[in-house]
C-alpha cells in the first residue's frame, strides 16, 4: 500500500481559518455556468434539486387530487369524464408514490446524511447526479406523455389482465411501467451510496451506536430498497415484455399467471410503504430530540424497531391479496403478521411519547408537525389493524375506507414529519428562518383541512362506496359527506399554498439561521448555513451521541487531509477509525451524458425491441466516458 | 465553531482494498440488489412451476451440453480470476496485464456459448410462460454476463495505458470481486433451467 504523501502538498494542518476556508471552497465548489451547473457532484446541489423537483412533483399530484375532489363533490358531475378521471387517479397515486415520496424522502437523505455524518461528499458522487438525472427525466417522461393523452390510467398498481395488450392497446400501460424503471434505477442508485456513505464516511469516532436516529431510518430505508425494488423491476419489465414481444408471463391460455403480477407488485410494494414510513419516523426522532431539550428515549429500542420494522415488512404482501382467494392457513399467517408489525412501531411511538413527557417541550412549529404526526399516524394504523383481519378487509376492500386508511398513514406517517422537517432543516439549506407565524397557519390549516378531507373518506367506504368511480348517482346518499370531505382537501391544499409563500417570504426576507438556529445536538449543525461545498473545513470527531450537546463551545477535529484535491476520510465499518484518504470524485457531465443515453434507451424500448441493440452503444460510451481517468491528481497515485 | 485538532491522519494510505476500500462496499451494495433481483426471478419460475399441471410447457426441457460447458468454464475461471487478485494485491503489473486479457477472453467465449444456449433452449419466449420465463432469467444473468466482459475489457486496455497507477489495482481486485459474483450467481440457474424441467 503506497503512503503517497507527497512532501509538498498542502494539508489542512498548516492553513486556518478564512485561508483554509477559501482554499477548500475552491477545490470543491461546483464549477460556474450552466455547464458548471450541468456537470456538480456536490450532495448539497444534488440533494437540493432533487427536494424542489420532488416537492414540484408533489404540486402536480396535488392539483390532481383537487381535480378528483372538484369531481367527486356532488353526484353525476361532469367536470371530468370516465376515461380522463381514470388517467388522473392513476397519475395521482404514480406520482405521489414514486415521484414525490419515496424521491423527496431520499433526497433529505442526500443532502443531510453526508453532514450528519460528518463528511464532505455523498459515497459516489457521480452515481448520485446520475440519479437525479434518471428521476427527472422519468418524471417528466410520464407528464409529459400525460398531457398528450398517454398517461397511465391502470391504477397505480396497473393490474393485469387491465394492464396487458388486450385491454390496454394504447402506449398508456408502458409509459406508466418504464417510469418505474427509471424511477427505481434512480432510488437503488441512492440506496447504495447511502449505505456506503454511513458504512465507510462516517466521522472517527462515530460508532454504530452513536449514529443520528434520522440516519439509522435512512440506512434501514436504503436497505429496504435494495431489497423490495428489485421486484418491481422484474414485474414492469416482465410486462413491458408481454405487450411488446408477446412473452406470456400474464397470459393463462400459456400457462402465465395474473395473480404472478399482484404478488411481485405487492413485494415491492408493501415494503414501499415502509420505504416511505422509516424516513418520517427518522425525522420525527430528530426533531423531538431538539425540541423536547433531551436525546430521545430508547435510542437502542427505536434501532432495533426500525430494523424489525424493514424485516417484517417483506412478510406482509399478501395482505392487499385478501380477496384473490388465498388457502386459509395463508391468509391467516398474513393477518398475524400485519397484526405483528404494529408492535415496533407502537414502541417507537412509546419512545417518542416518554421523550416529549421528560423533556421541556417547546412548541414551535416542527413539534407541531411531529404531534400532528402522532395523532394522525396513530389513527391510520388503527384502522391497519383493522383491515389485517381478513373479514373487515373483505368486506372494505377497493372502497373509500382503503382510501382513507392508506392516506392516514402516508399523509400522517410521512407528510407530516416531512412538513416538520422542511421548517426543521431548511434554514439549515437556505440560511433563512421560515415565519413561525405562518407556520403554525399552515400547521393548523394542514391538520384541520387533512381531517376534515379523509375521516369522512372512512364512513364512504363503510357505507359502500368504491374507490376508483369517476361518479356516483343522487341515490346513493354519499353527496354530503363527499361534498364535506372536498372542502377538506381544498383546505388541505390551501396549507401547501401558505408553504410555499412562507417558503419564497424566507428566502427574500426570512430572519438569518446563523450555524445553529435550534441549538441541536447533531453535526449538521456544527457548519454554516448554507454548508461551504465542503461541508466542513476539519473532519469532526465524534465522542458523544449528541456531539454539540456534549462538546460545547469547541469541536474536535482531524487534521491531515488535502486542501488541493477533493479528499474524503474513510473509516472502519463498527468503530468508525479512521483508515483511508481517499478520493473524491471531481465535477463531471458524463453522468448527465450517461442520463441521456440510459433515457433513449429506455423510452425507445417501449416502441421496439431493437431498441435494446442500439441503444446499448451510447450507453457503454458514455460510461466508459465517466469511468476513463482524466489524468488529474488524484486519479494518478 | 471553533476547532481543537485532536489527532492526525496525515500519514493514511490514499487507496486500500477489500471492505477498507468505499468501492468494494459499493461492489458489495449492488451485488446484494442485483443477487436479490435474481432470487425474485427464481421465485417467479418456481411459482409458474406450481400452478402449471404441466412442466416445461410445450417443450422439451434444455440441452443439457452448452448450460453444463458453461458451468465448467464458470468453475474454472475462478483460478484465472484468484489469480488476477493475487498479482493485482502484489501490483505485479504484467502479471495483472496477463490476467485481464485471459479473463476477458474467458468472458468473450463464455458469451458465444451463452449464444448457443439460447439456441438451444428449446423454446420461444413467446411460447409459454416457460418460455418467457427461462429467457426472462437467462437474459438477466446475460445481461451482468455481458458488463462485466465489458468492464473487464475497458479495465484491460486502461492497464496497458498510462493511467495504470497503483491505485488501479484496487479497481482490479474489484473487478475480480464481481466475477465471483456472476460466477456464484450462475450456478443456481444452472440447476434451474437445466435440471429442474427433467425433475
Amino acid at each position: 500500500m503506497s503512503m503517497a504523501a507527497e512532501p509538498n502538498e498542502l494539508r489542512d494542518d498548516v492553513l486556518n481559518g478564512l485561508q483554509l476556508s477559501t482554499q477548500l471552497e475552491r477545490v470543491w465548489r461546483t464549477p460556474s455556468g450552466l455547464f458548471g451547473a450541468l456537470m456538480s457532484v456536490d450532495h448539497k446541489v444534488v440533494g437540493r434539486r432533487y427536494i424542489v423537483t420532488a416537492f414540484a412533483f408533489l404540486l402536480l399530484g396535488g392539483v390532481l387530487a383537487i381535480l378528483m375532489r372538484v369531481q367527486l363533490a356532488g353526484p353525476e358531475k361532469t367536470f371530468l369524464s370516465a376515461d380522463k378521471y381514470n388517467q388522473i387517479f392513476t397519475m395521482h397515486g404514480s406520482t405521489m408514490m414514486f415521484l414525490f415520496a419515496v424521491p423527496v424522502m431520499e433526497a433529505f437523505a442526500v443532502y443531510l446524511v453526508p453532514l450528519m455524518v460528518g463528511t464532505r461528499n455523498i459515497a459516489f458522487p457521480r452515481l448520485n447526479a446520475f440519479s437525479y438525472w434518471m428521476f427527472l427525466f422519468g418524471g417528466c417522461f410520464l407528464w409529459i406523455s400525460f398531457l398528450f393523452n398517454v398517461g397511465p390510467d391502470v391504477g397505480w398498481f396497473a393490474y393485469v389482465p387491465l394492464s396487458n395488450l388486450q385491454f390496454t392497446p394504447t402506449k398508456r400501460a408502458d409509459v406508466w411501467a418504464q417510469m418505474i424503471t427509471f424511477t427505481e434505477v434512480a432510488a437503488l442508485a441512492v440506496s447504495v451510496e447511502i449505505v456506503v456513505t454511513v458504512f465507510k464516511l462516517r466521522a472517527p469516532g462515530m460508532t454504530l451506536d452513536r449514529i443520528p436516529l434520522f440516519v439509522w431510518a435512512m440506512l434501514v430505508t436504503s436497505f429496504l430498497v435494495m431489497f423490495a425494488m428489485p421486484s418491481i423491476m422484474v414485474a414492469s419489465t416482465s410486462l413491458i415484455l408481454d405487450r411488446l414481444v408477446n412473452t406470456r408471463f400474464y397470459d393463462p391460455s400459456s400457462g402465465g399467471h395474473p395473480l404472478l403480477w399482484q404478488h411481485l407488485f405487492w413485494f415491492f410494494g408493501h415494503p414501499e410503504v415502509y420505504i416511505i414510513f422509516i424516513p418520517g419516523t427518522g425525522m420525527v426522532s430528530a426533531i423531538l430530540a431538539t425540541f423536547a431539550r433531551r436525546p430521545v428515549i430508547g435510542y437502542p429500542v427505536i434501532i432495533l424497531s426500525l430494523i424489525a420494522t424493514g424485516f417484517l415488512s417483506f412478510g406482509l404482501w399478501v395482505h392487499h391479496m385478501f380477496v384473490t382467494g388465498l388457502p386459509q392457513l395463508g391468509a391467516g399467517l398474513f393477518t398475524a403478521s400485519s397484526m405483528l408489525i404494529a408492535v415496533p412501531s407502537g414502541l417507537q411511538i412509546f419512545c417518542w411519547l416518554a421523550t416529549l413527557w421528560d423533556g421541556r417541550p417547546v412548541y414551535r412549529t416542527p413539534l407541531l408537525f411531529v404531534i400532528g404526526f402522532i395523532v394522525i399516524f396513530v389513527l391510520g394504523g388503527l384502522s391497519g389493524v383493522m383491515v389485517a383481519s381478513v373479514p373487515i378487509d373483505t368486506q372494505v376492500h377497493d372502497t373509500y375506507f382503503v382510501v382513507a386508511h392508506f392516506h392516514y398513514v402516508l399523509i400522517g406517517g410521512a407528510v407530516f414529519p416531512l412538513l416538520g422537517a422542511v421548517y426543521y432543516w431548511l434554514p439549515k439549506i437556505t440560511g433563512r428562518m421560515l415565519s413561525e407565524r405562518l407556520g403554525r397557519w399552515n400547521f393548523w390549516l394542514a391538520f384541520v383541512g387533512f381531517n376534515i378531507a379523509f375521516f369522512p373518506m372512512h364512513i364512504l367506504g363503510l357505507i359502500g362506496m368504491p374507490r376508483r368511480v369517476y361518479t356516483y348517482t343522487a341515490e346513493m346518499d354519499w353527496a354530503h359527506l363527499n361534498l364535506l370531505s372536498s372542502g377538506g382537501a381544498l383546505l388541505f391544499a390551501l396549507s401547501f399554498a401558505l408553504l410555499l409563500v412562507n417558503v419564497i417570504y424566507s428566502l427574500r426576507k426570512g430572519e438569518l439561521a446563523g450555524d445553529n438556529p435550534w441549538s441541536a445536538s447533531t453535526l449538521e449543525w456544527a457548519t454554516t448555513s448554507p454548508p461551504p461545498p465542503q461541508g466542513f473545513d476539519r473532519i469532526p470527531v465524534v465522542k458523544h451521541r449528541d456531539p454539540l450537546w456534549a462538546d460545547g463551545e469547541s469541536l474536535p477535529v482531524v487534521a491531515g487531509l488535502s486542501v488541493e484535491r477533493r479528499e474524503v476520510l474513510l473509516t472502519s465499518l463498527a468503530e468508525a477509525e479512521p483508515q483511508i484518504r481517499e478520493a473524491s470524485p471531481e465535477p463531471s457531465i458524463w453522468p448527465l451524458l450517461t442520463a441521456v443515453a440510459t433515457t433513449v434507451f429506455f423510452i425507445g424500448s417501449i416502441f421496439t425491441p431493437w431498441a435494446v441493440l442500439w441503444g446499448t452503444p451510447p450507453m457503454a460510451v458514455t460510461l466508459i466516458g465517466w469511468f476513463w481517468p482524466t489524468g488529474s491528481k488524484e486519479d494518478e497515485e | 465553531m471553533r476547532q481543537t485538532i485532536v489527532r492526525s491522519v496525515a500519514e493514511l494510505p490514499t487507496y486500500g482494498y477489500g471492505p477498507r476500500s468505499g468501492p468494494w462496499w459499493g461492489a458489495m451494495g449492488f451485488m446484494a440488489l442485483e443477487g436479490m433481483g435474481f432470487a425474485i426471478a427464481i421465485g417467479a419460475y418456481l411459482y409458474l412451476y406450481a400452478v402449471n399441471p404441466n412442466w416445461p410447457i410445450g417443450a422439451l426441457p434444455p440441452d443439457l451440453w452448452p448450460g453444463t460447458t458453461e458451468t465448467a468454464v464458470y468453475l474454472l475461471s475462478i483460478i484465472p480470476n484468484e489469480i488476477t487478485n493475487r498479482a493485482a494485491h502484489r501490483q505485479d503489473l504484467a502479471k495483472v496485464r496477463a490476467g485481464l486479457v485471459v479473463m476477458a477472453l474467458i468472458g468473450i467465449a463464455l458469451l458465444v456459448l451463452r449464444g448457443f444456449e439460447f439456441a438451444h433452449l428449446n423454446t420461444r419466449w413467446d411460447n409459454s410462460a416457460y418460455g418467457s420465463i427461462v429467457w426472462l432469467i437467462l437474459g438477466l444473468h446475460t445481461t451482468h454476463l455481458a458488463t462485466d466482459v465489458g468492464d473487464t475489457v475497458v479495465l484491460a486496455v486502461l492497464m496497458f495505458t498510462r493511467h495504470a497507477k497503483p491505485r488501479r489495482f484496487s479497481d482490479v481486485t474489484d473487478n475480480v470481486f464481481y466475477w465471483n459474483f456472476v460466477v456464484l450467481a450462475w450456478l443456481p440457474l444452472y440447476v434451474l433451467l437445466d435440471w429442474v424441467p427433467r425433475l
